[in-house]
């Protein structure tokens, strides 16, 4: 790594994949990360996998952060993962947050999710993970 | 000094006092005992079924009748709902609720890409009339009341309804329900939504004043504050911006010419019931007072049902947590009572598994239990507003109705409510709050069971409901096959009309039933009005 790469700020974005509106994890975890001195895109809701590679990318983020609650995370995690593989970009720590049933989470970690927060997860936790996962 | 401080001072000011938050969930502060100073006015309490309506919309309230017990329901396609229907039906429930898809939410048809992975998984998927017929199929559409929870496509799901129940021979002045409608609280806390708020606010003005001429026993908008809570609102906020909303439906639907005491009737209400307990009593008691002043004072109602608050409650999902899941059952049991001390006319309590998934159907069984339970065997409904008269409920509702007027005050300033939304003044207050609830959570200040404290390592994961993903490919069929069986050139003909009426300011709602009777998909129509009308776009805020 290159000198002074330590102090750089980690670059996050938040997105909402899908089409449940329920932001509010979404927010609050965004404003988390933020105060903890990270550098936060949120990209609003709605968006398909498409767009949200494409931000990523723009952003040069280093990591992404899905955040769905309407059950399509098998159909949309697995296209933004792949999206942002095909496009050498990963690199990119993955995480997702939301209502994800116990037994999907090894699937997904298996595509490539770094992790994955359920309810109850703590904003500390969070920051404390993609501190890791990004350093 | 009142024998209330002196009693502070000499006593309790000298006794031991945890280290907790004494405020409610939403950050109000609460004093260590009310007395018999914090009564208001006899007058501003007053007696149920009276002015200002503070002990209850109804003179008997559940002596009379109890609460309509309606479990919301939906998944898949329209054949499992209406399963899932009849099962509730046969349970004893007494009023049916449809939860739609997201695709069905935001207009999309089922085969829509954006709507990949979505059909059927939060709600039941609804595209055409032929889903509607469906999902009422075996059921007597003019002695079952409905529930649609469905906003900004609202008026073409009437229109669907309207039409399904016209081919089982019940005309639309027989029908009997809601439809929710609320397309504010969309833009503020929900975010379905499908096009700009001024013409999405007179499609609702529209079904406002169809309803009123054609539909005199269906509700055509249910002012909501339940998603504007579960979007993190405290109950100040739930309170104040559901009723700012309630009153900009009232003003436009004067402006279209309406008379007051012809629609305000049959509007009515949706509040969270979250889990601190009093507060959220106090939250509907102010609500009835607030809505029956403003309607009297403000906008000129004299019939006394236009100043009557009746509104339909939820337990908190937001309250739910996937830790020890079955905790949950208490949790909505506490809800579930706050609601009916609050006078409540009909109520949903969630199921246990539902920080984790749809529920499935013990969880439902459990969850409507909860209800009959309350109902029959505590003893709460044998007389109207047992907490009447409370020292603390009523210095608390006296509290919420003073903060409801203050963020009435806040909203004027800006412009009123459509302009504070464009403002991003309510999603903004919504996300400070969320944020300093999750703040005093991670911090250890608010205590959750099982998830910052007591907290069981080893958890047997539970069983829930998953959702076959082959029904989306079923309702894709479904769909084709139903625009395969109709006129192509009467779709045309109808989208043309229909776009016609839209850039003019006629009534849509005659054009959207003939869309539904021609059986143009619900995507078809959407777009149709979307190339009229343009679409939405947030700018979020965090």
């Amino acid at each position: 790594m290159e000198a002074g790469s330590s102090t750089k700020k980690i670059r996050v974005v938040v997105a909402k994949p899908g089409l449940d509106g329920h932001d509010r994890g979404a927010k609050v975890i965004a404003r988390a990360l933020r105060d903890a001195g990270m550098e936060v895109i949120y990209t609003g809701l709605h968006q398909t996998p498409e767009q949200i590679a494409e931000t990523v990318l723009q952003e040069d983020a280093d990591a992404v952060g899905l955040s769905i609650l309407s059950g399509a995370h098998m159909t949309l995690v697995p296209r933004v993962v792949n999206l942002l593989r095909e496009q050498g970009a990963e690199d990119v720590v993955v995480t997702v947050g939301g209502t994800i049933p116990a037994e999907d989470i090894p699937e997904l970690k298996k595509l490539g999710v770094a992790e994955i927060f359920t309810p109850g997860s703590s904003t500390q936790q969070i920051i404390d993970f993609i501190r890791g996962a990004v350093g | 000094m009142t024998e209330a401080e002196r009693w502070y001072r000499e006593r309790y000011s000298a006794s031991p006092e945890r280290d907790a938050l004494f405020t409610t969930v939403s950050g109000e502060p609460v004093a260590p005992l009310y007395t018999a100073d914090a009564l208001p006015d006899p007058a501003r309490i007053g007696f149920p079924g009276e002015f200002p309506f503070t002990r209850g919309v109804y003179p008997s309230m559940y002596r009379g009748r109890l609460w309509t017990m309606r479990q919301f329901a939906g998944f898949g396609t329209a054949e499992e709902t209406n399963e899932r229907f009849r099962y509730l039906l046969g349970h004893g429930q007494t009023g049916l609720s449809t939860a739609f898809d997201m695709p069905s939410l935001m207009g999309h048809d089922s085969d829509h890409p954006r709507s990949l992975g979505e059909v059927g998984r939060e709600g039941t998927a609804i595209d055409t009339l032929d889903d509607m017929e469906t999902l009422f199929a075996g059921i007597p559409m003019a002695e079952v009341s409905t529930s649609m929870t469905i906003n900004a496509p609202a008026a073409v799901m009437l229109a669907f309804y309207v039409v399904a129940a016209e081919h089982q021979g019940v005309p639309p002045e027989q029908l009997s329900g809601t439809i929710q409608t609320d397309i504010l609280k969309e833009y503020i806390a929900q975010k379905e939504w499908c096009f700009p708020v001024e013409p999405a606010m007179r499609l609702v003005i529209d079904m406002i004043e169809f309803c009123s001429r054609r539909m005199p026993r269906w509700h055509p908008v249910s002012i909501s504050g339940y998603h504007i809570r579960e979007a993190g609102s405290t109950a100040q906020q739930e309170l104040a911006f559901t009723l700012k909303d309630g009153f900009t439906y009232v003003e436009q639907a004067i402006a279209r010419g309406l008379d007051v005491d012809d629609f305000a009737p049959r509007l009515s209400f949706f509040f969270n019931a979250h889990i601190d307990f009093f507060e959220e009593i106090a939250k509907y008691r102010a609500a009835r007072r607030v809505w029956a002043r403003e309607l009297r004072d403000t906008y000129g109602a004299r019939d006394e049902r236009s100043m009557l608050m009746r509104f339909h409650t939820q337990t908190a999902g937001v309250s739910l947590t996937a830790q020890q899941p079955l905790v949950n059952v208490i949790r909505t049991a506490t809800e579930a009572l706050s609601a009916v001390l609050g006078g409540t006319q009909s109520l949903h309590t969630n199921s246990y598994d539902e920080a984790l998934a749809l529920p499935a159907e013990e969880a439902v069984r459990i969850a409507l239990r909860t209800q009959q339970v309350i109902a029959h065997e505590t003893g709460v409904p044998n007389t109207i507003d047992p907490l009447g008269g409370s020292y603390y409920v009523e210095a608390l509702t006296d509290r919420m109705e003073e903060a409801a007027y203050e963020y009435f005050r806040t909203i004027d300033q800006l412009g009123g409510m459509v302009e504070a939304i464009k403002q991003n003044y309510p999603q903004r207050e919504i996300a400070d709050a969320a944020f300093r609830y999750q703040e005093e959570i991670d911090a250890g200040r608010r205590i959750v069971v099982g998830v910052n404290r007591y907290v069981d390592e080893l958890e047997e994961p539970l069983e829930i409901l998953r959702i076959d993903p082959a029904l989306e490919r079923k309702q894709i069929d479904r769909l084709q096959s139903a625009r395969a069986r109709r006129r192509g050139e009467d779709v045309e003909a109808v989208l043309s009309a229909l776009k016609q009426a839209a850039t003019g300011d006629a009534n849509l709602m005659e054009p959207l039933i003939e869309c539904a009777r021609a059986h143009a998909s619900e995507g078809e129509i959407v777009s149709a009005l979307q190339e009229v009308f343009g679409t939405y776009t947030e700018t979020p805020v965090f």
